[in-house]
């Protein structure tokens, strides 16, 4: 039994839907009433059965709406992938990690056969079959970083390690939560985070590098990270700006629950073996409030959350024109009551 | 996290003396599935069960990074070690299931480079092996000088030799060869990078005299796992867990930390990679710090030691472990 796959848009008419089952397994990332930032990075394991982690890497639903979406975007913005001359190997190596585990997870969708270099990949659900010569960038209709990742959803950053540090070298980004990969290219860890505030007083960004830099293969870790986004945009890049940011004021207190959703991020971290890179997949999960409150618990835990969250992160965030109207909302469905420890629902 | 990487269950295929006082050994995991894919400067750590010991020494993966089939490691006799060169010559012949980990690699080319320039001496040719192996498969440019004792104990030259022809040269102890390295670094295009793997004092000439012609230290890339060095035996309080240990005169302080129960991070076992890096809480004597991680500052300062490679003398060491 595989999955059913959506026909659905994440622009203009914004058809995206959660069904009732892909709503119990959003990753919620709050575990409390209250939101602050710490290095919530744990080993990336398998987790329980119809859960987001059931396979390391997760395809669901939205894949082909998603990877639809992306290729729109591509054919609008070639820089959204972009690969420094160095970085092939890394390209190959994820090429390898991405098929292997959507093979390994969804055998009903995707096949991986191997005789030596000679490599065929059959993608059912994108009707493709492609026979390559594993290593030969000349086998494959694009370079292999964007070949698989035009197959495989989430934006995904490969960073190279060189002198104590992560260099920003080559990625595809085009799902991300307003930031560019044509503007980060080629910067380093710190580079790249400087906007973030708070974070640099707490030394979040030095251990966060210390730990990155020692992933060691075989070993992947994790982290939930979190926004919010109006309307179920997966595209929401400083480039397209202009097209997004003005849905901003757009949010009422009668179009809250269909238009505001919570995009959670899940990262993950993987030494990669040939090149000893590391890849940064960013998997985008969005929801509309109208879903995430059929869930009594989530619904008063993140009342709770974005009523306080600090004023520097909700800017940050870019919630601070509309975080008054979905408190507003919210506040109707949170009667008070304790909630349960944990992520998931009651 | 738990310690170290991920452990790999293997067996050993083959057993290959090379010289007098190399062998190589070949391995293969036990459930016949391909070993990890790896990068050419990986090494693993070595469970070596010797009785009622087990020491756990890294090795340079030696074999092409395009073949997972098997590992190949080689191991330089060391008879005034520790003894772990010693039970790998001695004592692990083909057939023996043994214990590694994952590929860690703390070695690793810079894939920037215009041109990787390689400097090898001694047993430091390994990680080599496996680099002119990957760059040959992508037709990288590379040049390999390494020098040796004696053609005898030349561990692999004629094999180098026979592989890349002029892009390896040759110097012999015996025969009064030397590499003429300021010529060499003074010569090189724009864009190259410098590896060194050695002894210690090979590594240091070669650090210094890049410095002083000008090399960027971004572009100057060395290795060397310091061996644990045995000495006189001493005792340590291990403040959070509340034990007190005896460190013996053939053990390192990490062997017996981890011998009373205590499981502290690592990985490379060899004072490089600065997982095991430990507090001193209070100490009453002297370090011998012999790691390539602390800082100078850091050992002048009693308050860190290496327990994989450095050791102490003295009344009194408690430890934040």
């Amino acid at each position: 039994m595989g999955i059913t796959f959506r026909k659905e848009t994440f622009r203009d008419d914004f058809t995206f839907r959660n069904s009732p089952e892909h709503i119990r397994r959003f990753p919620f990332p709050f575990h409390e009433d209250s939101y602050m930032y710490a290095v919530n990075i744990e080993p990336h394991v398998v987790g329980p059965k119809g859960s987001v982690l059931e396979n390391l890497i997760d395809v669901d639903e939205h894949y082909v709406a998603e990877m639809q979406d992306r290729a729109l975007v591509l054919a609008e913005d070639p820089l959204r992938c972009q690969s420094l001359p160095h970085m092939t190997l890394a390209g190959w190596d994820l090429l390898e990690l991405l098929m292997e585990q959507q093979a390994l997870g969804y055998p009903e969708h995707f096949t991986l056969t191997r005789d030596g270099d000679r490599w065929r990949w059959i993608n059912r659900p994108l009707g493709i079959d492609d026979t390559f010569t594993f290593g030969d960038t000349s086998t494959l209709p694009y370079g292999p970083m964007e070949y698989i990742t035009r197959q495989s959803q989430g934006d995904f950053c490969i960073l190279d390690q060189r002198d104590g540090n992560l260099w920003m070298d080559a990625g595809m980004v085009t799902t991300q939560a307003d930031w560019s990969l044509d503007f980060d290219i080629g910067m380093n860890f710190f580079e790249w985070h400087a906007p973030v505030p708070l974070a640099h007083e707490k030394g979040i960004f030095i251990r966060a590098l210390k730990f990155l830099t020692n992933i060691q293969q075989g070993k992947p870790a994790r982290r939930l990270n979190w926004t919010m986004t109006i309307n179920p945009r997966l595209d929401t890049s400083p480039e397209n700006y202009h097209k997004w940011g003005p849905d901003r004021s757009t949010v009422t207190p009668e179009n809250v629950g269909d238009k505001v959703h919570l995009r959670v991020e899940l990262q993950s971290f993987w030494r990669l073996p040939r090149s000893n890179g590391i890849v940064f997949p960013i998997r985008c999960y969005l929801i509309k409030m109208d879903e995430l409150v059929t869930q009594p618990k989530w619904a008063r835990r993140l009342h709770r959350v974005i009523r306080d969250l600090p004023e520097e992160l909700a800017t940050y965030k870019g919630l601070t024109r509309y975080r008054p109207t979905l408190v507003e909302w919210l506040s109707k469905l949170d009667d008070g009551s304790p909630t349960s420890p944990g992520f998931g629902p009651d | 996290m738990s310690t170290g990487t991920t452990k790999l269950d293997v067996v050993v295929s083959n057993v290959v003396p090379v010289n007098e006082l190399v062998t190589r050994f070949h391995f293969r995991r036990r459930d016949g599935e391909l070993l990890p894919t790896f990068s050419g400067g990986a090494h693993v750590v070595v469970e070596m069960r010797d009785g009622d010991r087990t020491r756990l020494n890294p090795y340079s993966l030696m074999g092409s990074p395009l073949d997972t089939r098997e590992y190949t490691i080689s191991v330089r006799r060391d008879d005034v070690g520790r003894g772990g060169s010693l039970f790998m010559h001695r004592s692990v012949k083909p057939g023996l299931e043994m214990v590694i980990s994952y590929p860690v690699n703390l070695f690793s080319l810079d894939l920037r480079a215009r041109k990787h320039l390689m400097l090898a001496g001694g047993i430091g040719i390994t990680p080599f092996m496996a680099q002119t192996s990957q760059l040959a498969g992508s037709g990288g440019n590379f040049e390999l000088h390494y020098t040796c004792r004696t053609a005898s104990l030349g561990t692999y030259a004629d094999v180098l030799q026979q592989r890349y022809d002029r892009r390896v040269r040759l110097y012999h102890d015996d025969l009064d060869e030397r590499i003429e390295l300021d010529r060499l670094l003074s010569s090189q295009p724009l864009g190259t990078h410098l590896y060194v793997c050695g002894p210690a004092g090979m590594i240091n000439w070669v650090r210094d005299r890049a410095a002083a012609l000008g090399w960027p230290a971004e572009t100057v890339h060395f290795e060397h796992f310091a061996a644990p060095q045995p000495g006189a035996p001493f005792d340590v309080t291990l403040a959070v867990t509340g034990k007190t240990i005896r460190v013996g005169s053939q053990q390192s302080l990490l062997e017996a930390i981890e011998a009373a129960g205590v499981d502290p991070p690592y990985l490379c076992r060899g004072g490089v990679c600065g997982q095991c890096e430990t507090n001193v809480v209070s100490h009453d004597g002297k370090f011998i710090h012999n790691d390539h991680w602390l800082s100078e500052e850091d050992h002048r300062s009693g308050c860190k030691i290496m327990p994989c490679v450095s050791r102490f003398e003295g009344k009194s060491l408690v430890l934040e472990r």
